[in-house]
């Protein structure tokens, strides 16, 4: 008996490694011949790794993916005056930063967004391609393409805030600095220079999108786990093959909350409220700044922002009062 | 064998768990933290106050017992002793006491000899300390006779910033141009560093320049409008507005909601009366610099100039120094009121009446267009004759344009802006290798007049 209240795998079955599926033609070969079993792997997913597929796109992938990496490094390491102690240290702090608003969509010169502008082409290429190739190995395998659309969900996010909203807006400077906290400021900087995100009906949409993402990834995950002890993560088969498993996890919802979700169409919620979050999300970030330009007071325009009960005395802005002091 | 190995499994996950949240932890302060709610219920209107800061706070800003009152009449300072330029209706015993309240805020070791260099007469000039000091009573007479707006009758003295020391503690220098700024790879663009006067975030270090100094920028970036009119202000101009709102905080020891309702930054109706008086420090802050500090840049030695050569400035912290109001709000100046009135002959304007340093002219253009005009003929004259006299000045020419429009078209006009004053100084006489067209971080301006311009500085 398994021990499925553990957060490790407590049993690995081994047998003869799958080498996957015949591969049709146009396909290139498959990196290695003996898969690799390792145990410690096994604790928190599968313990074999390979057979790998990498085939052209991957490798155009992965050399495009890689020339953003160091491009990206390699300012920053710059940054620091190429201090790979400074380096470490001040890494989250570090970015490479889109070109001054001064420059429009015109091409910057390298080190003045240049090299950004070349970090984002190679990125987006890469994860572009990246898609591509999830796309031909789901049908290569015969599978649906579910993964590839959800990962072309968060692609059209990315492309809104680093390509799209830009071109719309007529500058570059508009996109997001590659760093870690530098493209939080930009996120805060965003939302202040809009009057407010919070009042964004997509960006709300999108949090909500998120939030009962894990929501839902936990209640599905907790599930399985409550009744496996009945065979309940055999989901797949029990989507047509009911078994006790699913009549008491049905049953609980029931009781608890009054609905439930099935066997099947818990996945079909799981997967539209995960792609339904970067797709609300970067219609959100579009009509920012192109369609809206104070979120605050279109909400105000259309009731959505609350008024509050004065607390402050009145307070006028002084530059409508002074004439000559700016 | 297996329950052993889960027991072990689970031990390990506890403890790498604690680990990591231990770490996360580090960074933050202890509870508890008081909290005081300053708005309207439930929209997060509080101030956060830590008391472990709070209270060695207080003990920095005790302010010291004030000098015994003397007489205010009798024989007048002016009379009694020679080059009194400031202070001189004061009676002798006022001067007096003022002087060695000045020694005691100042120069609490050296005393008179910070400013009057031993051996000499008193009248002598021969110190720079002393030409600053006269300078610095004309400001903090103009700060309580002019900028009451902020100062109120509270009022200010050399003690709200000096607290003792030569140089008032925070001071804020023009930061230097990145040393990769201008070489292949690894410009900085001015942030993204844990810089301190941004609280440690990665944003632009060196704002203040564009807000508290000569040619302040645009603070505001917010459209009045629900949609796009015409506001082109970008992400970046946001980031130095947070940059220079992230000062303030710092340096008042408060939060956003101190001065804001952060429903909307930009609102001012239903928000907290003190942003007023904010308002009216940022002016005073710029134009303490532009008006006394930076024309004394000449006067002070090397030593005591920033990295770029330039003098040490005022931001809100150089007085607040993390309290909401310098000293808690007690008024040291109700004891020194001599330096709360506008005296002596010079100190007369409380403003210098030449321009600041460094600027030449501006140029002023109607929206969308190029073209000079007579008064911009005149002022671009005036400019030429000012630059001629001096052989080692360059002027530097930066065009810029107001928010209506195509920011591309707008780009090119501030550009063509630029290029309309070069030829008009070069047909006024000016060689071309004298002329330093410069583009500057931010083209777009306002919507103002103001910004619609070409500004002629000198340079080297």
């Amino acid at each position: 008996m398994a021990y499925y209240q553990n957060i490790f795998t407590q049993v690995q079955p081994t047998g003869p490694a799958s080498h996957g599926v015949p591969l049709g033609k146009g396909n290139s070969p498959r990196t290695g011949d003996e898969p690799l079993i390792i145990h410690l792997l096994g604790r928190i997913g599968h313990a074999q790794i390979g057979p790998i597929y990498l085939g052209g796109l991957g490798i155009a992938s992965l050399i495009c993916g890689l020339l953003a990496f160091w491009i990206i490094g390699f300012n920053m390491l710059a940054s620091v005056n190429w201090d790979p102690i400074q380096f470490v240290r001040q890494l989250f702090w570090l970015a490479l930063e889109p070109p001054s608003p001064s420059y429009g969509l015109s091409l910057p010169p390298l080190n003045d967004g240049g090299w950004w502008l070349m970090a984002g082409f190679f990125l987006t290429a890469s994860m572009l391609l990246w898609w591509v190739r999830m796309y031909t190995r789901a049908r290569a395998l015969g599978l649906g393409t579910h993964v590839a659309w959800a990962f072309a969900a968060a692609i059209w996010l990315y492309l809104v805030l680093g390509f799209i909203r830009p071109v719309l807006m007529g500058s570059w400077g508009e996109a997001v600095p590659f760093g870690i906290f530098p493209h939080l400021d930009w996120t805060a900087a965003f939302s202040l220079r809009y009057g407010n995100l919070f009042y964004n009906p997509f960006h709300a949409l999108s949090i909500a999108f998120l939030y009962g993402s894990a929501l839902l990834f936990a209640m599905h995950g907790a599930t399985i786990l409550a009744v496996t002890r009945f065979g309940g993560e055999r989901e797949i088969e029990q989507i047509v093959d009911r078994g006790t498993a699913s009549e008491r996890a049905a049953l609980f919802w029931r009781w608890t909350m009054g609905f439930n979700a099935t066997m099947e169409s818990i996945h079909r919620w799981a997967w539209w409220f995960a792609v339904l979050c970067p797709l609300t999300g970067g219609i959100g970030i579009l009509l920012t700044g192109t369609v809206v330009d104070n979120w605050y007071l279109w909400a105000v325009k259309h009731g959505v922002a609350p008024m509050y009960p004065a607390v402050f005395p009145a307070v006028v802005d002084p530059a409508t009062l002074i004439q000559g002091v700016k | 064998m297996m329950r052993s190995n889960s027991g072990f499994f689970r031990i390990v996950s506890l403890a790498t768990a604690a680990l990591a949240a231990g770490t996360l932890l580090t960074g933050c302060e202890r509870p508890p933290i008081d909290s005081v709610q300053h708005g309207f219920r439930g929209t997060g209107m509080v101030q956060v106050y830590n008391p472990r800061i709070l209270v060695p706070e207080t003990y920095k800003n005790v302010v010291p017992d004030p000098l015994p009152a003397v007489p205010s009449d009798g024989p007048k300072a002016k009379d009694a002793y020679k080059n009194v330029q400031v202070l001189g209706d004061l009676s002798v015993a006022e001067f007096t006491r003022l002087m060695v309240a000045i020694s005691q805020w100042v120069a609490p070791n050296e005393q008179c000899s910070y400013c009057h260099a031993p051996g000499e007469d008193f009248s002598s000039d021969s110190m720079y300390t002393k030409v600053v000091a006269r300078r610095m009573i004309q400001m903090t007479q103009a700060i309580n006779s002019r900028w009451t707006s902020h100062v109120a009758q509270t009022g200010v003295t050399c003690y709200t910033c000096h607290r003792g020391n030569h140089n008032p503690a925070e001071v804020w220098y023009r930061a230097p141009q990145h040393p990769q700024a201008t070489r292949g790879l690894g410009n900085d663009a001015g942030q993204n560093k844990a810089a301190a006067n941004v609280g440690l975030a990665s944003l632009p270090y060196d704002a203040l320049r564009e807000y508290l100094s000569t040619n302040p920028q645009e603070i505001r970036n917010n459209g009045a409008t629900a949609l796009p009119t015409g506001n082109r202000a970008s992400i970046k101009q946001a980031e130095f507005t947070y940059s220079l709102m992230m000062h303030m905080s710092d340096g008042l020891g408060v939060n956003c909601t101190y001065c804001h309702n952060t429903q909307n930054f930009a609102q001012w109706e239903g928000g907290p009366p003190q942003r007023v008086t904010a308002w009216h420090g940022i002016r005073m802050a710029r134009d303490i610099n532009v008006t006394y500090i930076e024309p004394l840049t000449p006067v002070f030695p090397a030593a005591r100039l920033g990295p770029t050569g330039d003098v040490a400035k005022v931001n809100c912290a150089t007085c607040h120094q993390g309290a909401y109001k310098p000293l808690y709000g007690v008024s040291m100046l109700r004891d020194y009121p001599q330096l709360g009135r506008v005296t002596g002959a010079t100190g007369a304007t409380g403003r210098a009446a030449a321009p600041p340093p460094g600027v030449l002219g501006r140029v002023l253009f109607d929206t969308g267009r190029s073209e000079l005009s007579a008064a911009a003929r005149a002022e671009i004259e005036k400019a030429a004759k000012a630059a001629m006299a001096d052989a080692s000045v360059k002027i530097a020419l930066s065009g810029f344009t107001d928010r209506t429009g195509n920011p591309q078209a707008n780009l090119e006009l501030a550009r063509n802006r630029a290029v309309a004053v070069r030829d008009a100084l070069t047909a006024a006489g000016v060689p071309v290798a004298r002329i330093d067209m410069r583009k500057p971080e931010f083209v777009i301006g306002g919507a103002d007049a103001n910004s619609r311009r070409v500004d002629l500085v000198a340079a080297r």
